[in-house]
C-alpha cells in the first residue's frame, strides 16, 4: 500500500503545496515504516538468538573439535589444533580400513556390474537433466551428483568385491538404502492391505504401529535373544533343523543382515501409518472411472494410487533417509559392531573413538556423516522428492 | 558391559548430576560442622558431617561391597560414603571428563589402576604414600608384593589402594580331567589338546554336547585380555620388568613377530572347540557356561573360584581347579623377531622348562583419591578406602562371590579356613589358592599395560583388530600389521619419548 499515488490529484500542484507541510508527519512516517520494516527481524531475534546457541554454536565447535586433539593437562584441558591431521588418519592414515574399508579385486564379472549400475545410474542421472530446462546451475549440480555418486558406487563395489571388507561408511550406506528400500516396500504392502475392507483392519493397524512405540535399545534386545541359536526361543527349531552350532551373528552378512531386520521391524510402521493415511485420502474419482473403464486393480495401483500418493511417499523416504543414516542401538546392543567391524555404522564408529576420548577423529566421523547425509538429503531433493511433488 | 543405550546413558547422566547435587550438599554441610579431629589414629578417627562421593561401575561387583560397608563406615566414624556407579565402558571418560573441566564432583575414584598415567601425569590424583607409611591398620606389607611393587605404584609413587587382585587363571573341570587321566594344562598347545579332547561331549548330563573352551571374546568386553593372557608367556621372559607390550628402549610394540603370531592362532584354533557364539559371549556369559557345567576349559580372572562355590548357580561345586595361566616352551627373541627355545638365558624363570607368565589383567580395582577434593574430604575417603583394604574387611569379601574382589593378601591366600568357611572344600581351596599363589610368587609376572592412551591402545585399536581377526575380516599378518600401525600412530601422536618414559614408569624403571 506505501508508495501509492492516491488518484486524482495533480502530482505537481500538490507536491509543491504539501512538501513543507508534511516534513514532521513524513519523519514519523519514515520512522514508522523503518520500525515496520525491522519488527520482523525483531520478533524473529529470540529464535534465532536460540537455534544460533543450541545448534550453530555446537556445529562449529564439533568442526573446531575435528581439527584438533584433545589433551587433559594440569588443572584441566586443552584442544591442540591440528589442522586436517584427523581427516587424513580416516582417509588415508589408520582409520583408513575401518572408516572406507580394504578394496578387493574387481574380477571380470565385477567390472560388469560396476559398469551395468553406472548405466543405470547415469542414464537415469541424464533422463533426468533434459526433462527439465537446461540451466548451468543443474548441469553442475547433476555433474556433482554424477561424480559422487560414482565414487560411492566404486567404493562399493571395490569394497564388496572377493578380497574386500566394507567400512563403516559403506556398511552406513547398505543399512540406510537397502533398509530404506525394504521398509518402504513392506510398509506400502501393508498399507495396501489395511486400506482394503478387510475384516480386522483396525485391529491390525493398531498392531502394526506397535513396534514404533518401544525404544530401540528394547527391540534390540529381543533380537539379541531371537538371534541366539543356542539359548533364545528359536533354539529348539534351530536344532531341529541341524543349525544348533551355527550362530548367524558370526557371520557378517548374517549379522548386517540381522541387525536389518530389527532396524525394519522397528521403521516399517513408521512408513505403514504415512503411507495408510495418503492412501485413504486419495480422491476416488479417477478410481471409480478407471474402474467403469475396465482398468485392472494393477493398473488401478499403478497409473493411479501410485501417483497419488508419490509426494508422500518421497517425502516419508526423505525422512527415513536421514534418519536412518544415524542408525545406533540395532548394531550397539546386538552384536557390538560385530563381527569384526562388520556391523558397525558410522554413529557406532564415532562413539567407539568418543569413548577412548579421542574426541578429534570422533568429531571428524561426525562431520564425514554431516557431509554424506547433506549431499544425499539435497541430491535427493532436487533430483527426485521436487519432480514426484510437482507432478502429484 | 559396554552398551550405552539412550536408557542408561540418562541414568549415568542422572547419577551425575545427583553426585553433583551431593557434592554441592557436601560441600556445605562440611564446612560449618568442624570434625573434632584427634584420638587414635586408624579406625576411630571421626569424620561427621563429611560426604563423600565414591565413583566406579554398576556391577553389581565391585559397587556391592562398597555400598555395603559404606553404613559400617558411616557408624564408625561419622562420614557418609555415596556410592555413584555408571556403566563400565563410561567410567574412564566420565571421571576424566569430570576432572578436566573442574567440577570434581567424584571425591574418590575406584577403578583401574591401568588408567593411572592418563590421571597421574596431569595431576590429578593424590599421592598417599605418607598416607600409608603412616597407617599400620592397612597393613600395607600384607597386601602381595606384585600389587605393592608395581600396581599401586607410578614412578615410585603410591597412588592407588589396591581393593582387588586382579590377573588371569585357566579353569579346569577336575572330574573330568581325571576321569580321562588327563593332567591340567602346563602349555597353550596342552590348553587346545584338552579343549579338543572333550569338544562336543556331553559335559553336565543334560544330553546336549557341550564345548572344550569357552572364553569371553565379544569385542567392546574382555577379549583383549583373554588374548593377552595366551600371548604374554611368548612375550615376556625375563622378569616383569622386562614388559609384554613393548620394547622398554625403542618403544616399538611387540607385535609384529613370529611370537605374536602363535599367539593369535592359538587364540584364533580356541574357538574351533568353542561354543557358535563365542564372539558374541563376555565375562558374564562364559562364567555362567562354565559354572552350569557347559565348558570343560576357560579362562578368568579369579572369580570363577568363588562362582563355583555358589549354590545358586553352579552345578560344579567341587569340581572346578584352577592353574597358573599355560605358558611355552619357545620365546620371542627380540633382535631377531624369531622363536627361540627355552633354556636358562632365554627363560630364566622357566618351571620345568615352560615359560610361564601369570597376566595381571586389568590390574585389580583400586581406589584412588582426587587430589582437588577438600581436605577433609579426602582424609574421610583415605580412611574409607583403607577400611575397605584392611583384613578384617578384605579377608571376608573376596571369599564372596559376587564382590567381584579376588584375593590380594598374603593372609587371603595363607589362610585356608576363610575359604572352608566360605564352603569350599579343603582340596578345592588349596587348589584354587595354590594356582593363585604361584601366579602372584612367579617374578616373570606381566604388568598390564598403563601409559597415557592406554584406552585407545587396547580398548579401541588392540580390540577392534582382534575382533576382526577373530571374525575373519584379517589375516594373521595383516592383522599384526594393523596392530603395530595402530600402537605406533598413538605413541607418536603422543610423543614417543614420553611414551616411554611412561612405559619405563610403570615397570619402575629407573
Amino acid at each position: 500500500m506505501r508508495g501509492t499515488r492516491p488518484v486524482g490529484t495533480t502530482p505537481a500542484a500538490g507536491d509543491a503545496v504539501a512538501r513543507p507541510a508534511r516534513r514532521i508527519p513524513l519523519s514519523r512516517e519514515r520512522f514508522v515504516a523503518w520500525a515496520d520494516a525491522q519488527a520482523g527481524a525483531v520478533l524473529v531475534l529470540p529464535a534465532v538468538l536460540v537455534i544460533l546457541a543450541l545448534s550453530i554454536f555446537p556445529l562449529l565447535f564439533s568442526l573446531y573439535l575435528s581439527l584438533s586433539r584433545f589433551q587433559p593437562v594440569s588443572g584441566g584441558f586443552r584442544f591442540h589444533f591440528v589442522g586436517l591431521l584427523n581427516y587424513r588418519k580416516l582417509l588415508l592414515g589408520s582409520e583408513q580400513e575401518h572408516f572406507l574399508g580394504r578394496l578387493g579385486d574387481l574380477g571380470v564379472t565385477g567390472w560388469v556390474v560396476f559398469a551395468l549400475l553406472a548405466g543405470v545410474a547415469l542414464f537415469l542421472l541424464a533422463r533426468s537433466l533434459v526433462a527439465g530446462p537446461l540451466a548451468p546451475s543443474r548441469l553442475v549440480g547433476h555433474l556433482l551428483v554424477a561424480a559422487a555418486g560414482l565414487l560411492a558406487l566404486w567404493l562399493v563395489v571395490r569394497t564388496l568385491a572377493a578380497g574386500g571388507r566394507p567400512g563403516t561408511l559403506v556398511v552406513t550406506w547398505i543399512y540406510v538404502f537397502a533398509g530404506v528400500a525394504l521398509q518402504f516396500l513392506v510398509g506400502l504392502l501393508l498399507a495396501v492391505l489395511c486400506a482394503q475392507q478387510l475384516p480386522g483392519r483396525r485391529f491390525f493397524r493398531v498392531v502394526f504401529l506397535l513396534p514404533m512405540m518401544i525404544t530401540p535399545v528394547g527391540v534390540a534386545y529381543t533380537f539379541r535373544m531371537l538371534t541366539d541359536t543356542g539359548k533364545g526361543p528359536f533354539a529348539p527349531i534351530a536344532n531341529w533343523l541341524g543349525y544348533a552350532n551355527v550362530s548367524w551373528v558370526n557371520d557378517p552378512w548374517g549379522a548386517r543382515i540381522a541387525v536389518m531386520i530389527g532396524d525394519l521391524w522397528q521403521w516399517t510402521p513408521f512408513m505403514f501409518i504415512v503411507l495408510l493415511a495418503a492412501l485413504e485420502s486419495q480422491s476416488p474419482e479417477p478410481v471409480e472411472a478407471a474402474i467403469v473403464d475396465g482398468a485392472s486393480r494393477w493398473q488401478i495401483f499403478w497409473h493411479i494410487t501410485l501417483p497419488q500418493i508419490a509426494p508422500v511417499a518421497s517425502t516419508v523416504i526423505l525422512i527415513r533417509l536421514i534418519e536412518a543414516f544415524k542408525i545406533f542401538d540395532m548394531p550397539n546392543v546386538l552384536t557390538g559392531g560385530g563381527p569384526g567391524t562388520a556391523t558397525e555404522s558410522l554413529t557406532l564408529h564415532a562413539y567407539v573413538l568418543w569413548r577412548s576420548l579421542d574426541y578429534g577423529t570422533s568429531a571428524a566421523v561426525a562431520y564425514s556423516l554431516l557431509f554424506v547425509v547433506t549431499f544425499v538429503g539435497i541430491a535427493y531433493v532436487r533430483l527426485l522428492h521436487r519432480r514426484t511433488t510437482t507432478l502429484g | 558391559m559396554t552398551k550405552l543405550s539412550r536408557r542408561r546413558f540418562i541414568a549415568a547422566a542422572a547419577a551425575a548430576g545427583s553426585g553433583l547435587l551431593a557434592a554441592c550438599r557436601g560441600g556445605q554441610e562440611a564446612t560449618p560442622t568442624p570434625a573434632p579431629s584427634g584420638g587414635t589414629p586408624g579406625a576411630a578417627q571421626r569424620f561427621d558431617g563429611v560426604e563423600v562421593n565414591v565413583i566406579t561401575f554398576t556391577g553389581p561387583q565391585i559397587a556391592e561391597p562398597l555400598q555395603r560397608r559404606a553404613p559400617e563406615f558411616q557408624k564408625l566414624t561419622g562420614a557418609k560414603i555415596n556410592v555413584i556407579t555408571v556403566p563400565f565402558a563410561d567410567l574412564y571418560q566420565k571421571i576424566l571428563t569430570d576432572i578436566t573441566t573442574g567440577t570434581n564432583s567424584y571425591h574418590v575414584l575406584v577403578f583401574s589402576p591401568q588408567w593411572m598415567a592418563d590421571f597421574v601425569e596431569p595431576g590429578y590424583l593424590e599421592d598417599l604414600t605418607p598416607r600409608v607409611e603412616a597407617d599400620p591398620a592397612l597393613q600395607w606389607d600384607d597386601i602381595a608384593p606384585f600389587f605393592r611393587n608395581f600396581s599401586a605404584l607410578y614412578n615410585g609413587r603410591i597412588y592407588t589402594i589396591p581393593l582387588d587382585g586382579d590377573f588371569q587363571m585357566v579353569y579346569y573341570r577336575t572330574d573330568l580331567l581325571e576321569a580321562e587321566g588327563l593332567k591340567p594344562p602346563q602349555t597353550w598347545e596342552d590348553y587346545l589338546a584338552i579343549a579338543q579332547h572333550f569338544h562336543g561331549k556331553d559335559l553336565n548330563g543334560d544330553g546336549v554336547p557341550d564345548f572344550g573352551s569357552g572364553i569371553a571374546k565379544r569385542r567392546g568386553a574382555q577379549s583383549y585380555w583373554m588374548f593377552w593372557s595366551i600371548a604374554a608367556s611368548f612375550l615376556q621372559s625375563q622378569g616383569t620388568q622386562q614388559g609384554a607390550f613393548f620394547d622398554v628402549d625403542t618403544m616399538e610394540p611387540l607385535t609384529n613377530n613370529e611370537a605374536f603370531a602363535r599367539a593369535l592362532e592359538i587364540y584364533k584354533e580356541t574357538g574351533k572347540y568353542g561354543p557358535p557364539e563365542e564372539l558374541n559371549w563376555d565375562v558374564g556369559d562364559s562364567r555362567s557356561a562354565f559354572v552350569t557345567g557347559r565348558c570343560a576349559l576357560t579362562i578368568d580372572w579369579g572369580d570363577i573360584g568363588t562362582l563355583a562355590i555358589d549354590p545358586e548357580q553352579s552345578k560344579v561345586k567341587d569340581k572346578v581347579g584352577a592353574i597358573i595361566l599355560p605358558g611355552t616352551k619357545e620365546v620371542l627373541d627380540r633382535s631377531s623377531g624369531k622363536l627361540v627355545a627355552c633354556d636358562q638365558n632365554t627363560c630364566p624363570h622357566a618351571i620345568d622348562g615352560v615359560n610361564h607368565a601369570p597376566y595381571a589383567a586389568y590390574g585389580g580395582w583400586s581406589g584412588a583419591i582426587n587430589k582437588n577434593a577438600p581436605a577433609k574430604v579426602k582424609d574421610a575417603g583415605y580412611a574409607f578406602l583403607s577400611y575397605m583394604s584392611q583384613p578384617a574387611q578384605a579377608n571376608v569379601d573376596v571369599t564372596i562371590g559376587k564382590t567381584g574382589f579376588n584375593p590380594y593378601r598374603i593372609s587371603q591366600f595363607e589362610n585356608i579356613d576363610l575359604w572352608v568357611k566360605a564352603g569350599m572344600s579343603e582340596q578345592a581351596a588349596r587348589n584354587y589358592l595354590g594356582a593363585i599363589k604361584d601366579s602372584l610368587n612367579s617374578p616373570n609376572m606381566v604388568l598390564d599395560l598403563r601409559i597415557p592412551g592406554t584406552q585407545r591402545y587396547q580398548g579401541v585399536v588392540l580390540d577392534t583388530v582382534l575382533s576382526r581377526y577373530l571374525a575373519g575380516e584379517l589375516t594373521t599378518q595383516q592383522a599384526m600389521e594393523e596392530l603395530t600401525k595402530g600402537w605406533n600412530e598413538i605413541t607418536d601422536e603422543l610423543g614417543r619419548e614420553k611414551q616411554k618414559q611412561a612405559y619405563r614408569a610403570s615397570l619402575s624403571i629407573r
